[in-house]
């Protein structure tokens, strides 16, 4: 890279709450990042509203991409390519990401790259640390979870994915079963650190050697456990239902991960998506893979974690040193699988 | 007002059931899902795809709300608008209403105003840990003849 000219990559992200802009040298540095939470006014729903989302994307992204080049010092005239979430998530969302993306694209005659958001949240750990390969990514959040081989940049391979519930959905739905605030992840990882689990829970391992995951029969034993205790005129300590569900949960992610690892022979495993704050999950995966020789686990620090746009970055660099290019007609593709960007980088 | 009712003791009879269905649906129909927590929609939604040929795994859209199949014999849209709790907002639903496929919503309930009048109305009941009561319910003529259809083929239930 020494003796190649640097290049500085805009990122813009607005799959799902956060409108986010963030400028990238060489995929890996970042300059700028600035994320626009819109997560109170979500809060009095009890989670995201499609076209709150939209009203909220409009009115930020402008700012928020002017504060990301205010605070990096730079013009357009640095940046060597545009990088925008084109899928998966909400349409009105996304629309409004890849029409200021494309907007701009023309305006300053600028490359546009299109990225997909989990491929942006397996390279925020690029931010941290060099991805080495073949290297197996951990996605972890809301809408996510999902284990994915990478044998070089740029491809992706799903091996394992929910079958129904997310993991951070089955947080979020536990936690408003048991009378807690949106959004309920952190309230249970902070609760389980105080509590017991001595509370037998199922852990769903599914059909031998499979990766895909389960979390909704957690969910209903959970929510069973509850409704026969309430029955009974019982009280179970939120505690330990929290210390139970969260350890249930983590039992089955850093299994799964470190027999794909071993399996796929991995040098790398990386952790992403918003669940990766949990500190419950990030202890059990480090106390794994200290086990392991010859695998080193990149846990990115949480702003990388969350949504961000740094990450799209850090993403469409790759995408962008790889010849892919955005054409004007891109539209938001609430849809996206992951395979698609792999077969545009063909 | 045509109604169905099942009585079932394990998820693979709500997804028979929800497979039945599926095989009588027509591109616009809109089908609702109700039920508490767990109890059983992501589970009736799979059976329907299933019966639609789907082989992408269905999971939960609570959080992007908005999930589309395209590889079945018609396009499944599976919403779950369990988020939504203000239904003055335009959530572009119409579109998909009015679409080509089979929209299924789960928590409906939320945005009452902005559904179609005529449409299926499902509700899954708790009756015991794997025990679900399942209710349809046809408003409209389209409806009325999908129950009268279903009840004609259905040799799961009672």
């Amino acid at each position: 890279m020494s003796e190649q000219k640097d290049m500085y990559v805009l990122g813009i992200e607005t799959s799902c709450d956060e409108t986010a802009a963030a400028i990238v040298k060489n995929g890996k540095e970042i300059i700028s990042n600035v994320v626009a939470s819109q997560i109170e006014s979500h809060k009095r729903f009890g989670g995201v509203v499609p076209e709150i989302a939209s009203r909220h994307h409009v009115e930020q992204i402008t700012l928020v991409i002017e504060e990301a080049f205010r605070k990096a010092g730079m013009t357009y005239s640095d940046i060597d390519a545009i990088a925008v979430t084109e899928g998966p998530g909400l349409v009105g969302a996304l629309l409004i990401g890849v029409n200021a993306a494309k907007a701009l694209s023309f305006a300053y005659n600028i490359p546009l790259v299109g990225v997909h958001h989990i491929a942006g949240h397996i390279y925020a750990n690029r931010l941290v640390e060099d991805i080495v390969f073949p290297a197996l990514a951990l996605v972890v959040s809301g809408g996510h979870t999902e284990l994915v081989y990478m044998k070089e940049h740029g491809s992706f391979e799903v091996i394992g994915e929910t079958l129904d519930d997310a993991a951070g959905e089955a947080y979020d739905k536990v936690a408003r079963t048991m009378g807690l605030p949106y959004p309920g992840g952190p309230q249970i990882d902070k609760l389980a650190e105080k509590g017991n689990d001595n509370i037998p829970l199922p852990r769903a391992w599914l059909e031998e050697g499979s990766y895909n995951f389960s979390f909704s029969g957690l969910k209903s034993a959970v929510i069973n456990t509850l409704h026969n205790a309430s029955q009974k005129g019982q009280e179970i300590a939120p505690e330990d239902l929290s210390a139970s569900f969260q350890n249930s949960v983590i039992d089955v992610l850093v299994t799964k991960t470190a027999r794909a690892a071993k399996e796929y022979d991995v040098k790398q495993v990386l952790l992403a998506g918003g669940v990766a704050a949990n500190r419950g999950l990030r202890a059990a995966l480090e106390k794994e893979f200290a086990q392991h020789e010859g695998i080193t686990l990149v846990i990115p620090p949480l702003a990388l974690c969350t949504d961000n746009a740094a990450m799209i970055a850090a993403a469409g660099t790759i995408a962008f040193e790889k010849g892919i290019r955005g054409a004007y007609d891109m539209n938001g593709q609430p849809g996206l699988e992951l395979t698609s960007y792999q077969s545009l980088t063909r | 007002m045509k109604q169905l009712k099942w009585r079932t003791v394990n998820p693979e009879e709500t997804k028979a059931i929800a497979k039945l269905t599926a095989a009588f649906a027509k591109p616009g129909d809109v089908l609702t899902l109700e039920g508490d927590l767990g109890a059983g929609k992501t589970t009736f939604t799979k059976g329907f795809a299933e019966g639609l040929g789907i082989t992408r795994i269905v999971n939960s859209p609570t959080f992007t709300i908005i999930k589309e199949y395209n590889d079945g014999v018609l396009p499944l849209y599976h919403m779950d608008v369990y988020r939504m709790e203000d239904e003055s907002e335009d959530l572009g639903l119409d579109e998909y209403f009015h679409g080509q496929g089979v929209c299924l919503v789960e928590w409906a309930h939320l945005i009452e105003e902005q559904l179609p009048q005529e449409r299926l109305q499902i509700v899954i009941k708790r009756a015991g840990d794997d025990e679900r009561e399942i209710t349809f319910t046809a408003v409209g003529n389209r409806y009325e003849m999908l129950c009268e259809e279903l009840s004609r083929h259905d040799n799961i239930s009672n």
